[in-house]
């Protein structure tokens, strides 16, 4: 891994001295400008945020690849699954709340926590978000598991990578650890497309070849990348491809925790047996474990880098090496930028809560909470049944023959239900103006199950009536499920003769 | 003088560039960076041999696949009108007054004709089936010609007044004034008495004279008591609704010079499927019989 220079030296790097200089350096002339992927062999480590990242890696792959699977008893005509993207017939399904297309702000409302969601924890914990919950970080965790497995530990996958003869046994641990990656990354593209259909349906229905070729087409693609992103490009991605790292920074200050390293307590660096003679001498006994350990291949005693994405393993790796040459744990840990200074100072760091409570954070919480609390009314008070009423203005008014003004409105009817309901239609707001629906005689007309339906409705004023001669006379439009009573109105405009 | 920074270990490499001081520091791109780069080069390259590409005179090159955007869009076209054939060819063999009956074939039928409409009618009829002066309302419930399903697919398909369809619609109304058959008094007593007819109120005397100039000369289309003639196209004088206007100066105008308005045969345009479905779409429309 080179090193790159636009990390932020927060420790140790010393800045070149600023000297006007018009002139080229006379250091190497033609210095290479690209460099091949160095790659990395990340060793095994155990420790209290291993365990952590592998409780949240089976929580989230469990809920990535169950969710579509969970039944949910919606009626005969809705689907059944707990959680469906039907983007066909325009619905989103979950749990018990459904959303029309009407309804998206739900879906942006949640966008917009989930994005406050990440200032707030970013404000707090730095990029935790890449070391423990991005899908980048958790399938790379999960690829690199399957070939300590498979390789084995660090020092065996370097020597096989090393190895330059290719024996039958270099063979088979490769075409064995890609085949698991493969199947681990079809079991990510199809697991993808299960939440756009009914599962159970599209599984058999991919197994017998009659799915829909977008089906097909989605999950290669998804295996495909799964494979590449996870196997090969690893931390790749998080440095040259994301944007998130570089956003980020913008959203950090000296009061947010990253993993840094106490380098007034660790330097100067030395090995043990040359250091039990010497009093000077720091707590870090060079022993690279958390250069070992690091899955992006940085040395976090370098400083806050851009590759770091905080994963925090190092931080396990070193308090094992501390706790057995019995040394304090912490060489490596959580730090604020506020905490160097402090403790450079000889105080005592603050505490953890003491960095995560202050307003940025408290702000960030509560603008989330606003959205959350403001969702949660929203799906309350939803009506199961709505309308919405188009005026025709091409033209305003008909002249009927008895010398009556008819309006047309075109009315959509929506149920929301699991069921058939019969609207009725009414209107109040001016005693002459009469209502009647295009195409039945009567005042109720049925709205199938979970649908819109496009009712046109005439608005008939007398001839001679206010309404009739009027430019424009206000009224509201109601509608009555009769199966329950349930109503719902809107208000709009009868347009008359006018003068 | 000026002088280079002085370099120490562990400074990050530099591409060697330096200008007043400020030095650039040299961050590697990984390799296969640079390969998707040329693998997109290579993609390019291949993409504007097989599609059209580079702009010529009048034209792009074609590109060896054969593709081009007025193709996709004849091929949709195409598509459709295979997958409606069969809905197209019931909805002209079907009985006319059996199809509001099926759901299924009304709204395609509906729907179809409300494009054929905005293609065909909309032009003199306007957008929204309005009308203009001259041009009827198809909105209201007043018929020139009857309203019912029968009657407007006869009076789309063969149209009215023109020179090209045998079976069109024809009625001529005798130019009064111009041709000298009522003297300029008469016609104002006449028009007194039209304009009573749908309830506006005017000079009795004029009126009184007016019937009887009316039962000579106007009844016998209009009918005695004005409802008018839908087999001669006679318009029902007695409504609230006027073709080209009920004010005093038109109705002069009317039958001074009578009117001829005129429209299109449709059957030798359009399809008996697209006659239908503008037929029940013009129906559907809030004035149909």
């Amino acid at each position: 891994m080179s090193k790159i220079a636009y990390a932020i030296p927060v420790t140790t790097a010393q800045t070149p001295q600023s000297t006007r200089s018009d002139s080229v350096s006379e250091t190497d002339p033609s210095p290479n400008l690209y460099a091949a992927r160095e790659p990395i062999f990340p060793k095994r480590v155990s420790g209290r945020f291993r365990n952590l990242k592998w409780g949240l890696l089976a929580g989230m792959l469990g809920i990535y690849y169950l969710l579509p699977w969970i039944r949910w008893d919606r009626g005969p005509s809705l689907p059944d699954q707990a959680l469906l993207l039907d983007l066909a017939n325009r619905r989103f399904y979950f749990f018990w709340i459904e959303i029309w297309p009407h309804e998206f702000y739900f879906v942006a409302g949640l966008l917009i926590m989930a994005g406050l969601g990440l200032f707030l924890f970013t404000s707090a914990l730095g990029r935790v978000w890449c070391g423990y919950a991005c899908p980048q970080t958790v399938w790379t965790d999960l690829f690199i598991l399957v070939e300590c497995w498979i390789e084995g530990d660090r020092n065996a996958r370097l020597r096989l990578h090393r190895q330059k003869k290719l024996d039958f046994r270099k063979v088979r641990l490769r075409v064995t650890k890609w085949i698991v990656w493969l199947l681990i990354g079809l079991a990510t593209g199809g697991a993808w497309v299960f939440y756009f259909a009914d599962a159970p349906t599209l599984l058999v229905d991919m197994i017998t070849g009659n799915a829909h070729p977008a089906a097909y087409i989605t999950v290669a693609l998804l295996t495909f990348f799964t494979f590449l992103f996870g196997g090969f490009a690893r931390e790749q991605i998080c440095i040259y491809a994301c944007p998130w790292p570089r956003i980020q920074a913008a959203m950090m200050d000296e009061e947010t925790l990253t993993v840094g390293y106490r380098d007034w307590r660790g330097e100067p660096r030395g090995k043990l047996r040359q250091k039990a003679n010497d009093q000077g001498a720091g707590d870090c006994i060079d022993c690279m474990a958390c250069v070992n350990v690091c899955p992006v291949g940085i040395d976090i005693r370098d400083g806050q880098q851009l590759e770091c994405i905080t994963c925090a393993l190092c931080i396990d790796a070193c308090d094992e090496i501390m706790e057995r040459i019995g040394k304090p744990r912490g060489l490596i840990d959580y730090l604020a930028l506020g905490d160097e200074e402090n403790e450079r100072a000889g105080k005592a760091p603050r505490k953890v809560w003491a960095h995560v409570m202050r307003p940025r954070t408290i702000m960030y919480t509560v603008l989330w909470s606003l959205v959350g609390v403001g969702l949660v009314f929203a799906l309350f008070i939803r009506a199961d049944i709505e309308m919405t009423v188009a005026p025709i203005r091409n033209p305003t008014f008909v002249v009927l023959s008895d010398g009556s003004i008819r309006n047309t409105y075109d009315v959509r009817l929506r149920n929301k239900n699991g069921e058939e309901r019969p609207f009725r239609l009414s209107l109040t707001g001016d005693p002459t103006l009469r209502i009647q629906l295009e195409g039945t005689p009567y005042d109720s007309v049925p709205v199938p199950a979970d649908t819109a339906l496009l009712q046109r409705v005439y608005v008939v004023s007398p001839r001679g009536s206010d309404a009739s001669g009027a430019k424009a006379t206000g009224f509201r439009f109601w509608i009555e499920d009769l199966s329950n009573g349930e109503r719902a109105y809107r208000d709009t405009t009868f347009n008359g003769r006018g003068k | 003088m000026s002088k280079t920074p002085e370099k120490q270990k562990g400074d990050p490499e530099t591409t060697g560039h330096v200008w007043d001081g400020i030095e650039e520091f040299n961050n590697p791109l990984p390799r296969w960076w640079l390969w998707t780069l040329y693998i997109c080069i290579i993609w390019a390259i291949g993409y504007a041999i097989a599609y059209p590409a580079w702009p010529m005179l009048t034209r792009a090159t074609p590109g060896l696949l054969g593709w081009s955007t007025r193709g996709d869009v004849a091929a949709d076209i195409a598509a459709v009108q295979e997958a409606n054939a069969e809905i197209n060819a019931r909805l002209a063999s079907t009985e006319l007054t059996q199809i509001s009956a099926d759901g299924n074939l009304n709204s395609f039928a509906v729907s179809s004709g409300a494009a054929v409409f905005k293609t065909w009618c909309a032009q003199c009829h306007g957008s929204g089936a309005a009308g203009a002066k001259g041009y009827p309302n198809l909105l209201d419930d007043d018929w020139l010609w009857g309203g019912d399903i029968e009657a407007i697919h006869t009076t789309v398909s063969h149209g009215i007044r023109n020179d090209d369809d045998d079976d069109a619609r024809y009625s001529e109304m005798p130019a009064f004034g111009r041709d000298e058959l009522l003297e300029g008094a008469e016609i104002d007593q006449v028009v007194n008495f039209v304009m009573s007819l749908s309830g506006d109120a005017q000079d009795a005397s004029q009126v009184a004279a007016g019937s009887v100039i009316y039962e000579d000369n106007c009844s016998a289309c209009h009918a005695e008591d004005g409802t008018g003639d839908r087999e001669q196209g006679a318009p029902n004088l007695t409504d609230a609704i006027w073709l080209y206007g009920g004010d005093y100066a038109t109705l002069s105008e009317t039958v001074s010079n009578a009117r001829y308005g005129v429209m299109p045969s449709w059957n030798q345009r359009l399809s008996e499927a697209q006659v239908r479905a503008v037929s029940l779409y013009v129906h559907q429309l809030g004035g149909g019989e």
